[in-house]
Formats: C-alpha cells, structure tokens, sequence
C-alpha cells in the first residue's frame, strides 16, 4: 500500500516567531543572530524580507549588515522556540502518532491510517490552518509518499504552501531540482557529482546504481534510492528519541586560543561539562573525539579509544588534551573546539580492573567526581573549578552544561 | 495601533481542571466582570505578538478576547490605554 507522508517545514521559524511577537519590526528585514561579543555572530535565520537583500544564514552579521543596512537583528530566544515547537508538534500529533521531528522546526508525518480516511492533501490543509491561526506563523508542507519527496515538497514552494509529490508527477517536480537539494548531498557531494557531470535529482535518479556504489561505496545506493523515490525509512513514532550515542560539547571562544594552555582551559571546561552530563545520564564511554576549527574555518576531528570505559573527568580532558596535543601544530590560531564521547555503555556494566592501573585511585577519583557534581548541583557550575580555569576568566566564563545548545540531528 | 497588555485576572479552576477567568483587573483599579465566556481555543494574535489559549469573553454586553499565554493573561489594547 502506498504510504502518505507530510513534512512540515515552519517558515523562517525563529524570525517568524520572533515577529509574531514584536508587531514593530514585521514590516522590516528581520535576521535572528547571535551574540557577536560572543563572537558567535552568525545569522540563524532571517524572514522573507531579509530574504530579498540576499541575507543568507550562516553569514557574518557585518555581512549581513552591508547588503542590508536596516537589518533588524536580534539575538535567540531558544525557550520561546522551543514552546512553539510544542505547540506545533502538539497539532501534529491531533493527526497521527507517527510525528518525526527533524530539528526544532520540521516534523514528517505518516497519515497514511488515517482513522476518518482523509487523504493527505486535506489533513496538509487543515494542519497549514490551524499553525497559521494558533501559532501565528507559517509552514510549507510537502505531501508525498516518502520521506525525502515529502521533504522536497515542503522546500519546493513557501511560504505558507502545499506541494504534492506523487508518484504520477515526481518527474516533473523532483527531477528537474538540483542535487544539493536532497538530504545528505552537501558541498563534497554536489561538487563530486558535478564533476561527473550530474547536476539534476534526475539526473542521479537515471545514473545506474552500479555507477554510483562505483564513485560513493554504499552512499551511492542511498543516492539513487533517494532520487527514485524508493525511499522506504519509517516514521518514528512520537517519543521513541533515538538511543543516545555520544555526549559531546564544543563551543567557539570569545577570543583565538594560541597556545596549550588556552585550549587546555576550554577543554577543561567542555570535559568537565561532558563528563558530568555522562554521570547524569547514567554512561560511560569509551571514545574521546576532538573537533577544532581554525581561524580560517579549516577544521578536523581526531579520535582515540581509551583502555577502558570512563566518566571521570580528569581522564576525559587528559584524554582530550593528549590528541589534541598530539595532532595540533600551531599553524593557526584556533577559533573553536569540541570534545565528544561515544561507543557508550550504562555505568552500570561491570569494568575490568587492570592490574597495571592504580584502580583504587580511580575509585577515588570518581567519588570526588560525585562529591564536585553535589556542589556544582547545589550551589552552581562555577562553584567549584580545577584551578587553571581561574587564570583565565574571560575564557573558562561559560557554562556549556547550561547554555542552550541546539542540537544537530542525522535522518539515520 | 494596538499592543499587547497584561493584565490582572480573576479565574476558577472547575474541579475538572478547566480554568476560566471571571474577571479582569485593569491598570486603571477598574474590574470588569466575565458576563461569559464563548469560546475557548488555541490562537495567535498578530494584533498584540503572542500565542496561546484564547477565551472569548462578553464583558459589558461586548465580545473581547482575553488569551492566556503560559502563566500570563493579556488583552489586545490600544497604545494610549490603560
């Protein structure tokens, strides 16, 4: 039988919402962006206004500024978003429990049983309505009978807008976009494909298979399944979030970091906040992974897999600053750092004590983890800290525990 | 042009756990009473730049529309009032 799938795509959503509530500013080229004493001034969205001067997310907010100099510019409110990401999510859900968020602003939905038989183009409708009138913004929804059709449709006309993909016309909508436009097909991609001279969805959809594995290995496959329309992934129902798999932090810091010790002091800071988010959530892992971006924006991640399962903090962030130290040469400056554990497993499960490891200190080490997360519970997360962290306050200042982070989803 | 107001409310939460306010306490000291309430139901206001549960009020023999966003009561009001 064939599936009925929506996605809904809210419109500019944080410009939006953030229009709805300043009456003054809808009228004007709004851009939602980050705190730029931060150094985190980047543009996250901005509305259809902004639009038209060519604003684009992910740009400087000077940039920004120059193509537009009456930008109104102001800074996120996650807590609002994520209030009417509910709402949105609580409207979905009015049609069926197959509601799959992707990120805070888009959601699939398989109507497919719908219990009083309407068909989707008509469930789309009425879900564009009821947003537009309860929330006060809007969304444009693709209806198709996949995943990644669906999702085309909801990009393929908007604001406010309907689109169907179907069998009996994806040729005529689908084909003829380009390739970047499907999900996964990024700048390595796009630019890999063109070389072949495949700039179309239709034209990887008609490149065989077999050519495809031959230049991608197994992402080839999922190319041509997703330009077919084969796609054949599930909706997830409501609430069963995937399986963590890792815990990482990163942040981009207020100034360069230039030397060992710098980094040293990030990494603390963003190890302690991991580990401790770790021992909250009852894991432990075993690989540390590392992420660092120059201030050209050149950036690479490197990976070590320790002995043993951990959540200590001390050997997270030694094991941090180890690759770190390792892979670095200082050619640059660097602009922002992450630390990452995965290959997780509930602190629960047993560990192989070592008999070259002094296991009596790490016990004791663990016990002055939990004696540190008490304090940090009950009196905040700057109430105790390892003391490098005081010999820079302009850097150590943030609490990545705390902050609201947004965090980046994967369709697999 | 119009703005968003809060206001100072006076509601019942009904055994059943629906809340309706009574009344409204404007900034003036003065309290209008609820004749009733009409309808109740999610919507936005672009007038006054909010969202939540929107009640539906006759208040004085005229329709007035009171929402109720989170913890917070507000009415779509004239710049100058209040």
């Amino acid at each position: 039988m064939e599936r009925v799938i929506l996605h809904s795509d809210c419109n500019s959503f944080y410009a939006s919402v953030e229009c709805l509530h300043r009456p003054e500013i809808r009228e004007k080229p709004v851009a939602v962006g980050g705190d730029v004493e931060q150094r985190h001034g980047i543009i996250l969205t901005k509305n259809q206004i902004a639009k038209r001067y060519h604003v684009k997310t992910g740009e400087a907010l000077w940039q920004a500024r120059q193509k537009c100099p009456d930008l109104v510019i102001v800074p996120p409110n996650y807590e609002l978003y994520m209030r009417f990401s509910q709402m949105a999510r609580r409207i979905y859900r009015d049609y069926t429990d197959l509601v799959e968020p992707f990120g805070l602003d888009e959601a699939w939905l398989d109507v497919t049983a719908d219990s009083r038989g309407r068909d989707g183009m008509t469930i789309a409708e009425e879900i564009r309505g009821r947003i537009k009138n309860e929330l006060g913004i809007t969304v444009s929804i693709g209806v198709s009978y996949n995943k990644i059709f669906a999702k085309l449709g909801s990009d393929y006309k908007k604001p406010d807008a309907i689109t169907r993909v179907g069998k009996d016309n994806y040729r005529e909508i689908a084909w003829p976009l380009p390739c970047s436009d499907l999900l996964y097909v990024g700048r390595a991609t796009k630019r890999k494909l063109e070389r072949y001279g495949i700039h179309t969805i239709g034209d990887l959809a008609n490149t065989p298979e077999r050519t495809l594995r031959g230049w991608f290995g197994k992402w080839g496959e999922v190319l041509s399944c997703f330009a077919n329309g084969l796609d054949c992934s599930p909706v997830a129902r409501y609430g069963n979030q995937p399986t963590v798999k890792s815990v990482g932090n990163s942040t981009t810091t207020p100034r360069d970091l230039k030397n060992d010790e710098d980094v040293k002091i990030i990494l603390y800071v963003l190890a302690g906040s991991v580990a401790r988010r770790l021992r909250e959530q009852g894991f432990k892992g075993r690989t540390v992974c590392i992420s660092v971006r120059d201030n050209q924006l050149f950036s690479f991640t490197r990976q070590h897999t320790l002995g043993s399962y951990t959540n200590i903090t001390s050997e997270i962030s030694d094991a941090g600053l180890g690759l770190f130290r390792k892979h670095y040469r200082w050619e640059r400056p660097i602009r922002s750092i992450g630390i990452s554990m995965a290959d997780l497993v509930p602190d629960t499960v047993p560990s192989q004590a070592n008999l070259y490891r002094d296991e009596a200190g790490r016990e004791r080490l663990e016990h002055l983890d939990r004696a540190v997360d008490w304090l940090k519970n009950r009196f905040g997360s700057f109430a105790v800290q390892p003391a490098v962290l005081l010999t820079d306050r302009q850097l150590s200042g943030f609490d990545p525990k705390k902050d609201h982070t947004i965090h980046p989803v994967g369709y697999f | 042009m119009s703005c968003k107001r809060y206001v100072d409310v006076i509601a019942r939460f009904y055994e059943d756990g629906r809340l309706l306010p009574l009344a409204i306490w404007w900034a003036d000291g003065v309290m209008y009473e609820i004749d009733r309430v009409l309808d109740v139901r999610p919507a936005a206001s672009l007038k006054a730049g909010g969202a939540g549960i929107r009640y539906t009020c006759r208040i004085q023999g005229r329709e007035k529309y009171l929402w109720r966003e989170q913890d917070r009561w507000f009415v779509e009001a004239k710049q100058n009032a209040g």
